[in-house]
């Protein structure tokens, strides 16, 4: 699949919760095709300490406005940055990058399971599922109910299992905890979210054999293959979480060795 | 348009701008955004033996200006690239350049040796400058002695254009420049990254797997100028400059400081398309100051 360079014009940026918004941004253009579970390389400029692009997944996309949006936490000056941005400003892009999450068979029952910023491409990948004529179920993880991301379009595709780690709203502790992801036989588990979530929902899905992909954040310089700096210790040796992943079956990480 | 081309030994190139050993991949993974075609030359990764799986995660760090990287030659090896990748450089309407590395004399040799039966590839980099390994790479780079003895015996073993990519982790660059020249080398290129480190104060650990790692980008500029204005005043060779160039001015300043070429490496990242606004920026430039070739503007800092 071919990637591009392209300067996109922001059409809205919105606020969800504290330090988490949507932005949004058009191609003028014309999108190429996008599959859940690729990033953007963002181009952020006005801030002279952020040095390298970043990456960012790709929460959502809408072929009849030629809108990508983006969810994105602040985690340092960069996404302040953009958490900045205005209606009408162009931001420069390198994309589609990174691989996909495979979508399930027809009659599969799947689940997607993520937290934070981490929900960001599972509802683009909800939304190729439900469009493929599965169901899909959400299973949300946030640190308490203040923190609980606007999660409409969410529960537009299907059910939302909500789970709290104070048990202020939903299900009390992580998702894992929650009873509908023990207790229902999933057929596929797709997961993103912080490392300490991913690695539980793995140890989860080992145990009872149950397909798993999750999407990782390794740090990157480039994105596109070329710096080998994002590397990720599987089985079939270091492969690069930009261009092999960010999407990884857990079958195929040695996790216990990137500690 | 001006006349850009430029000699490195009796290699020509149709302009001065490449792109450096380790951020351009085999250049392929470029090819969707630039047209390579349009390039002086690609440095393509560093190239060892026997395989390598590099060093472990975390091998990045953004520093001010720059970054650090360790990651340590991760490559398939020789046998790999000439069964895979080789056929598929051979196609490329450009000039590709080995980057080649070892641990021991002996494997410098021999993978000169090899990559000299590959008819596409006319020149190689003899990279005795790499920060990221444990032995061999910057070893070699940083001691006269081994410096002398391994150009000396890639120069045997390899007939088509060598260049010899120096650290700049030493005290006086232009004593590697010499015995490189001396040696027989074509040309040398510099800089390679400067050693430095980052701390995570949140973790109180290195943010590096190896603690320290290599320093590039626009930080390291100046240093590299002055290197490389320096060693281009000390030998007679071809100086290809690089280190930090993040523009087409950036380039245009160590052509006047005495490179007869220029390399981009860590812009790339960030902006894919640097090399090609190089060259156009190095045509216009020339133009306006009625210049007919960039040989006239080589060193030229010397000179006014
Ligand atoms: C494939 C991919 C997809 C991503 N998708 C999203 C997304 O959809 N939404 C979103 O908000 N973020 C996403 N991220 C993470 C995002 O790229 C980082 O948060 C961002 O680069 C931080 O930049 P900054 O300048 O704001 O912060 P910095 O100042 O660079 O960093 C702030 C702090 O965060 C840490 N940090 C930065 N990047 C990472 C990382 N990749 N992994 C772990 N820690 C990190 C730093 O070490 C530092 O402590 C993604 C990352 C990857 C690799
Ligand atoms: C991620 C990365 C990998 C590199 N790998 C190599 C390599 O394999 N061989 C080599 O000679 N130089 C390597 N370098 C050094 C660059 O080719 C270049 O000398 C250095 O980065 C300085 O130039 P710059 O500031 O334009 O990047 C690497 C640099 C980076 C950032
Ligand atoms: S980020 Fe550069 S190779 Fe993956």
């Amino acid at each position: 699949m071919s990637k591009r360079i392209e300067d996109l014009t922001v059409t809205e940026n919105h606020r969800l919760a504290e330090g988490f918004f949507v932005v949004k941004v058009s191609s003028s253009a014309g999108l190429p095709e996008i599959l859940p579970g690729q990033f953007v390389q963002v181009l952020v400029t006005e801030s002279p300490s952020t040095f390298l692009r970043r990456p960012i997944s790709v929460h959502d996309v809408d072929y009849l406005s030629n809108t990508i949006s983006l969810l994105i936490q602040v985690a340092g000056a960069g996404t302040e940055r953009l958490s900045r941005l205005r209606h009408g400003e162009t931001i420069n892009l390198i994309y589609p990058l990174g691989n996909a999450f495979t979508l399930p068979a027809v009659g599969e029952k799947v689940l997607l399971a993520g937290g934070g910023c981490g929900m960001a491409p599972l509802l683009f990948l909800g939304r190729k599922i439900k469009e493929s004529g599965i169901e899909p179920q959400f299973a949300l993880g946030f640190r308490n109910r203040s923190r609980i991301l606007e999660h409409e379009q969410f529960r537009d595709l299907g059910t939302v299992h909500l789970a709290t780690e104070d048990g202020s709203e939903g299900h009390s502790g992580f998702i894992t905890d929650i009873p509908a992801f023990r207790e229902s036989k999933w057929d596929r588990v797709y997961c993103c979210g912080p490392e300490p979530m991913m690695k539980a929902v793995a140890a989860l899905c080992l145990e009872r054999d149950i397909f798993c992909e999750v999407s990782l954040e390794n740090l990157m310089a480039c994105g596109m293959g070329i710096c080998l700096c994002c590397i990720v210790p599987t089985t079939s040796g270091n492969l690069c979480s930009c261009t092999d992943g960010p999407v990884f079956n857990i079958r195929d990480l040695k996790w216990q060795t990137s500690e | 348009m001006a006349d850009l081309r430029i000699k490195i030994g009796s290699l020509e190139l149709r302009n001065p701008v490449m792109l450096a050993s380790g951020t351009c991949g085999y250049g392929a993974e470029l090819e969707d955004l630039i047209d390579l075609s349009k390039l002086g030359a690609i440095v393509v990764k560093g190239t060892t033996l026997e395989p390598r799986e590099g060093n472990p995660y975390p091998r990045m760090a953004e520093t001010a200006s720059g970054m650090l990287n360790a990651v340590g030659l991760q490559n398939k090896g020789i046998g790999y690239f000439e069964k895979h990748i080789y056929p598929t450089l051979a196609e490329y309407d450009t000039h590709v350049i080995v980057n080649v590395n070892g641990n021991t004399v002996e494997d410098y040799i021999e993978l000169s040796r090899r990559i000299d039966r590959l008819a596409s590839i006319p020149a190689i980099e003899l990279n005795i400058s790499c920060p990221n390994v444990k032995q061999g790479g910057m070893i070699f780079g940083t001691n006269p002695t081994s410096a002398r003895e391994v150009i000396a015996a890639v120069r045997k073993a390899y007939s088509r254009t060598l260049i010899v990519k120096l650290s700049p982790n030493v005290t006086d660059i232009t004593e590697f420049a010499r015995i490189s020249e001396e040696e027989g080398a074509e040309a040398v290129s510099l800089v390679n990254t400067l050693l430095g480190m980052a701390v995570d104060p949140k973790t109180m650990k290195p943010v590096l797997s190896t603690v320290t790692g290599g320093l590039s980008g626009p930080a390291i500029k100046p240093v590299a100028l002055r290197m490389v204005w320096q060693t281009a005043r000390a030998v007679k060779i071809p100086v290809i400059g690089l280190g930090g160039i993040m523009n087409g001015d950036d380039a245009l300043e160590f052509i006047m400081a005495g490179a007869t070429a220029v390399q981009i490496g860590t812009a790339t990242f960030i902006e894919p398309r640097t090399a090609l606004s190089a060259i156009v920026n190095m045509d216009s430039f020339l133009s306006e100051r009625n210049y007919d070739s960039i040989i006239n503007i080589i060193g030229i800092i010397n000179r006014i």
